[in-house]
């Protein structure tokens, strides 16, 4: 007989002392080491794990504020930071609700008649990123706006058996990281064109694209916040035969802009992100996917549809799964099983909460803050805007600082500066990305840029 | 349940209702022709709904509780791990410096949410008896695929073209997928009798050509792998390496670790394991473990210690390259640092409780259903409903739906493929005794309805707030989205 | 039990001469293992089909399946009826439901199809 192992109670672990024994003497066994009989001996941990000792919860909470307080998170510092994540105001009833326990501690929904929920909100979210983009079709989430831009180019390998896709350096450097990563292997070639003042211009597009272009891909409002000419470019893609991703890493931009469905987009990839989710120091995130009809069945990630059950009454399903991998396994369309479904939730509350017209509204207050700062800041001798491409709520800066040293110095102001591009961009050593959301206000602006004002005079 | 139709939020609308309250833009009055440019303006709004705030909190908490959930009540879906989600890890994450950090911050700023991740990598370390830790993939199979491109960029750096990856049988459809797109060639191996991977066939399948061998240990059957040592020697002795598929870790916490079965890189399933959410489908996080030799070739970034503080590195030459933007789901990362803080060594026990559970019921169940691999199994088990339908017409699907009758989620119903009828059993650690006896009650139940009364079960559910779905109907004419009445009046 | 007025494939097609050409859908078989056929995915007139490579795909809710080429050649028909109403394939997968007419490019291929006894002792082998 084995010395009975010690088995402390635990505030997770309903089976006790006890009860472990009488389960056991249930089945037929002495030990739990009976249970574990297949596993090799020389495979064993024969020591117990070297993990730091378990932590009462009071002491655990105490030990994680220490470790977040550490951070310059934006309830500390007026943030004006953007690039890929936007600090926007989540109305409250956002996460009371996304936050309910019946939604977050669910599986994906396979068993629809106890699932109808959860099916029910994916299905409204896709109609209402559908109508935000102006798609006609969008999934239930991919993991984040980069992965869904990779994901979108090899769709449109699939959709148009051609295996290149032109995409504009004015595309977020990271979502141009992670299309590299995600078409490597599967013989689909990149070919970058540099931006021009700020955009991917109509020209240098023309230029790039051939009759084994897959798709063009840009951003917009793009990595520099200016807004591409979409119906110009959308042309240009389809008289090569070609498609038109486009990634939209800051959808509130659509409650101003006109939709990428509107100009002729085949597929939508972008960032979720903004509606309604915090920054969580950049995940959990959500990649949107929206497209046209005709192409769905080409479409990775999960689809929820309307149908009816025997009664005839409406109800929800996944459906279209034999895209997928647990059906078509080496054949899907992607190997993505796992999305981000309650960020998707959240971003549907949001897109509710704020609806026709607070969509437009906290688009428009987000265009009008963020002018007012570009001026503010241009009035400023030294600095001056680095495109005349009109913006949406992020533009560049050149600064006649090292925009790092400035950064440093406004966190000592209270401020968490924008950008610095030196790092993306080499030729734009001297640029500052500047972010104004909704969430700043006037006086956050002022105060901004009378300290930038002051620093500038100062170097 | 609320059995009446909720109807879409979309049908709530009445125009000029809102939810939020914005304030004034504040600033100088400009034209927005002027802001964005003319061309840019959008012409119609978006057509979102117009509801208030009480409306909207009504109509999402009425969804909610349309939902089956861990909180509500078992969920025994095998393979998915779905514990018990503790409160204090949401607390964690929603602490403003984790959720309220932005991830383009300066280092200096993030220096408390890159210690977390690096304690996190090292605790990972110990757990799996690996190396390095990447935090960038989102979830399992984007684990999977981060692996494989590691794979592929090691056997490249040592001037090999290898083109195959061996999958056996009973592997998760992420595994072939994830394969493909690596680019590589799937070749599936059987299982053999007592439910291992065939080492005969892997023995012929294993070549100069393979990469890598995917392995789940212990593997969908519930099953450990009792030659995995021998399987190990198999693939590193053609110069391939060996994945694991974590999905199954939850079974082994401090009693095996992959590291020393011979495994080279395995994902880490955050959202089963160290029981973060799965909110309904997702936010999961896949972070992968890696031995030394895998390590230059790790995605960026890589979260490094760097004197007294950390930093984030982009630059590795031998990188793979990102799978995400920024640097991870780190919501959920909090959370599966929060849990394991919660237990420290003492996370041998969870498995042990996991495997006790597992075997408990299975115990309960065995004289009821087929059991087509009778072992001694870990943290999960597979049933076959086979006797069920071939006697009495009643398929395993409509078991699966019965049990929603009796107030529970079902198991994983017709996976892994090599079993007929397959009904795979998941319980957890976290449920009690008395929870397994009543489950276990109420699947004997219904076999005993398969053989008294099986209509009832070939239509059920029953008591839902709907009935069988017309699941051919959604495919043949999709219907994916509400579409706003034309101005007729008529749905468009 | 199954028509013998033309051959099959392993892969559950049937191919039937007519006029040189040949006429392609799949048995009934098939059709009761997919169960409801929900989509099809058919060829363009023109398109070049090789022997026992696919040249379609055929889907219910929760199985998706190649389709075989029996023969080697030019498709010069497509019923397109199927692509609106996937059910005549599980209604009259003989009649209603063929898929392709393929102009043959080589006789050899056809020699290699079963006969209609030879493939009923294929599918009773497969435990239908």
């Amino acid at each position: 007989m084995t010395a009975p192992v010690s088995w402390q109670p635990h505030k997770y672990l309903p089976m006790t002392a006890e009860e472990r024994d009488e389960m056991l003497r249930a089945i037929g066994c002495s030990t739990v080491e009976d249970l574990l009989a297949d596993i090799p001996v020389q495979v064993r941990l024969r020591r117990a794990l070297n993990l730091p000792p378990d932590l009462a919860e009071a002491d655990l909470l105490a030990h994680l504020r220490q470790m977040a307080d550490r951070n310059g998170h934006a309830d500390r510092l007026i943030c004006f930071l953007g690039g890929g994540a936007y600090d926007h105001w989540i109305p409250s009833a956002v996460w009371h609700l996304a936050g309910r326990a019946e939604f977050y501690t669910a599986y994906t929904p396979y068993q629809a008649e106890v699932m109808q929920g959860e099916l029910q909100a994916a299905y409204e979210y896709q109609s209402m990123l559908c109508e935000l983009t102006a798609m006609e079709v969008a999934n239930a989430s991919m993991y984040d706006g980069a992965s869904a831009v990779g994901e979108a180019a090899v769709m449109a390998r699939d959709l148009t058996k051609r295996n290149a896709v032109v995409v504009s350096t004015a595309v977020h450097p990271q979502y141009r990281e992670v299309l590299r990563t995600y078409t490597r292997h599967l013989g689909i070639r990149i070919v970058e064109v540099p931006y021009q003042a700020g955009l991917a211009t109509p020209e240098r597009v023309a230029a790039a694209v051939g009759e084994q272009t897959a798709a063009v891909i840009v951003q917009s409002p793009n990595v520099f916040g200016c807004i591409e000419q979409g119906r110009a470019l959308a042309q240009i893609a389809h008289e090569a035969g070609a498609l038109l991703i486009v990634a939209v890493a800051e959808p509130i931009s659509l409650g101003l802009l006109e939709p990428p469905g509107a100009y002729g987009a085949d597929i939508v990839a972008g960032e979720g992100q903004p509606l309604g989710n915090h920054l969580n120091f950049g995940g959990p995130y959500l990649g949107m996917l929206a497209t046209r009809e005709a192409f769905v069945r080409r479409m990775p990630g999960r689809l929820v549809g309307a149908t009816t059950d025997r009664e005839g009454r409406r109800g929800f399903v996944l459906t279209l799964q034999t895209r997928e991998q647990h059906i078509r396994r080496e054949k899907a369309t992607s190997n993505i099983c796992t999305n981000e479904a309650l960020n998707a939730l959240a971003a549907g509350i949001y897109m509710a909460a704020l609806g026709r017209t607070g969509m437009r509204r906290v688009a428009e207050v987000n265009a009008r803050r963020a002018h007012y700062a570009k001026q503010r800041l241009c009035a400023i001798p030294g600095i001056r805007p680095a495109f005349d491409a009109p913006t949406f709520n992020e533009f560049v800066l050149h600064l006649p600082v090292a925009p790092g040293d400035l950064n440093a110095r406004l966190v000592e102001y209270g401020f968490l500066g924008g950008l610095a591009l030196g790092r993306w961009y080499p030729d734009l050593a001297d640029g500052w990305l500047v972010c104004v959301t909704e969430a700043r206000t006037r006086a956050q602006i002022d105060a901004l840029a009378d300290v930038v004002a002051q620093v500038v005079r100062a170097s | 349940m609320r059995m009446d139709n909720v109807p879409l939020i979309f049908e709530y609308s009445v125009p000029g209702r809102v939810a939020v309250a914005l304030s004034d833009p504040g600033v100088p009055e400009v034209p927005l022709e002027a802001i964005v440019g003319a061309e840019h303006l959008r012409r119609e709004p978006a057509a979102l709904p117009e509801v208030s705030e009480p409306d909207l909190v009504r109509h999402y908490t009425r969804l909610s509780q349309r939902n089956y959930a861990v909180d509500v009540g078992f969920y025994p879906l095998g393979s998915c791990t779905m514990k018990y989600n503790p409160k204090v890890n949401e607390d964690a994450a929603r602490l403003p410096g984790f959720a309220r950090l932005h991830p383009n911050a300066p280092r200096e700023l993030a220096q408390g949410a890159l210690q977390l991740l690096w304690e996190l990598d090292r605790m990972f370390c110990e757990i799996s008896g690996m190396d390095r830790v990447t935090f960038q993939p989102a979830a399992g199979a984007h684990g999977e695929l981060t692996a494989l491109m590691m794979i592929r960029a090691y056997h490249e750096d040592r001037g090999e073209q290898r083109t195959r990856v061996i999958v056996p049988d009973s592997a998760h459809g992420t595994n072939p997928a994830s394969a493909a797109m690596c680019g590589y060639t799937v070749v599936t191996v059987p299982s053999d009798a007592r439910g291992n991977i065939d080492r005969a066939a892997l023995r012929r399948a294993a070549d100069g050509s393979v990469a890598a061998l995917m392995l789940t240990n212990p593997n969908t059957l519930g099953l450990f792998e009792e030659h995995v040592v021998e399987v190990a020697e198999i693939i590193h002795g053609c110069g391939a390496l060996m994945y694991l598929d974590g999905a199954n870790f939850n079974a082994v916490l401090g009693i095996t670790r992959p590291g020393d079965q011979g495994f080279d890189v395995m994902h880490l399933n955050v959202h089963k394991t160290f029981s973060t959410p799965h909110g309904g489908g997702g936010p999961g996080a896949g972070p992968v473990a890696l031995k030394q030799m895998l390590e230059p070739y790790l995605p960026t970034p890589t979260v490094e210690r760097d004197g007294d503080g950390f930093r984030l590195d982009d630059e590795r030459p031998k990188t793979i390259g990102r799978v995400r933007a920024f640097v991870g789901n780190f919501g959920v990362l909090v959370r599966a640092y929060a849990y394991l803080r919660t237990f420290g060594p003492l996370l041998r026990q969870t498995s042990e409780a996991a495997v006790l559970n597992a075997n408990y019921l299975l115990q309960r169940l065995r004289p009821y259903f087929d059991l087509p691999y009778d072992r001694t199994c870990m943290h999960e088990f597979v049933l076959s409903g086979r006797r069920q339908k071939t006697q009495y017409g009643v398929r395993t699907l409509d078991i699966a739906k019965r049990l929603l009758d009796y107030g529970y989620h079902a198991p994983t119903i017709y996976f892994p493929l090599i079993v007929d009828e397959a009904i795979m059993i998941e319980p957890t650690e976290t449920e009690s005794r008395q929870t397994l006896d009543a489950f276990a009650d109420a699947l004997i139940r219904i076999a005993e309805e398969c053989e008294t009364d099986p209509e009832t079960v070939r239509t059920a559910p029953h008591r839902t707030v709907v009935t069988r779905l017309d699941e051919v109907a959604a495919a043949r004419n999709p219907n994916l989205r509400w579409r706003p009445p034309t101005k007729a009046g008529v749905t468009r | 039990m199954y028509p013998d007025d033309r051959r099959y494939t392993r892969e559950h097609e049937w191919a039937k001469r007519e006029n040189g050409r040949v006429r392609v859908g799949i048995t009934a078989f098939a059709a009761d293992r997919l169960s409801d056929v929900v989509f099809i995915e058919l060829p363009q007139v023109g398109a070049e089909v090789r022997a026992m490579e696919p040249f379609g795909v055929v889907e219910s809710v929760k199985a998706a399946s190649d389709l075989y080429a029996p023969v080697s050649g030019r498709v010069v028909e497509v019923n397109r009826a199927l692509v609106d109403t996937p059910e005549l394939i599980n209604q009259d997968p003989y009649g209603a439901a063929w898929m392709i007419v393929v102009e043959p490019s080589d006789s050899s291929a056809w020699e290699q199809l079963l006969t209609a006894e030879a493939y009923a002792r294929l599918v009773g082998a497969e435990g239908a």
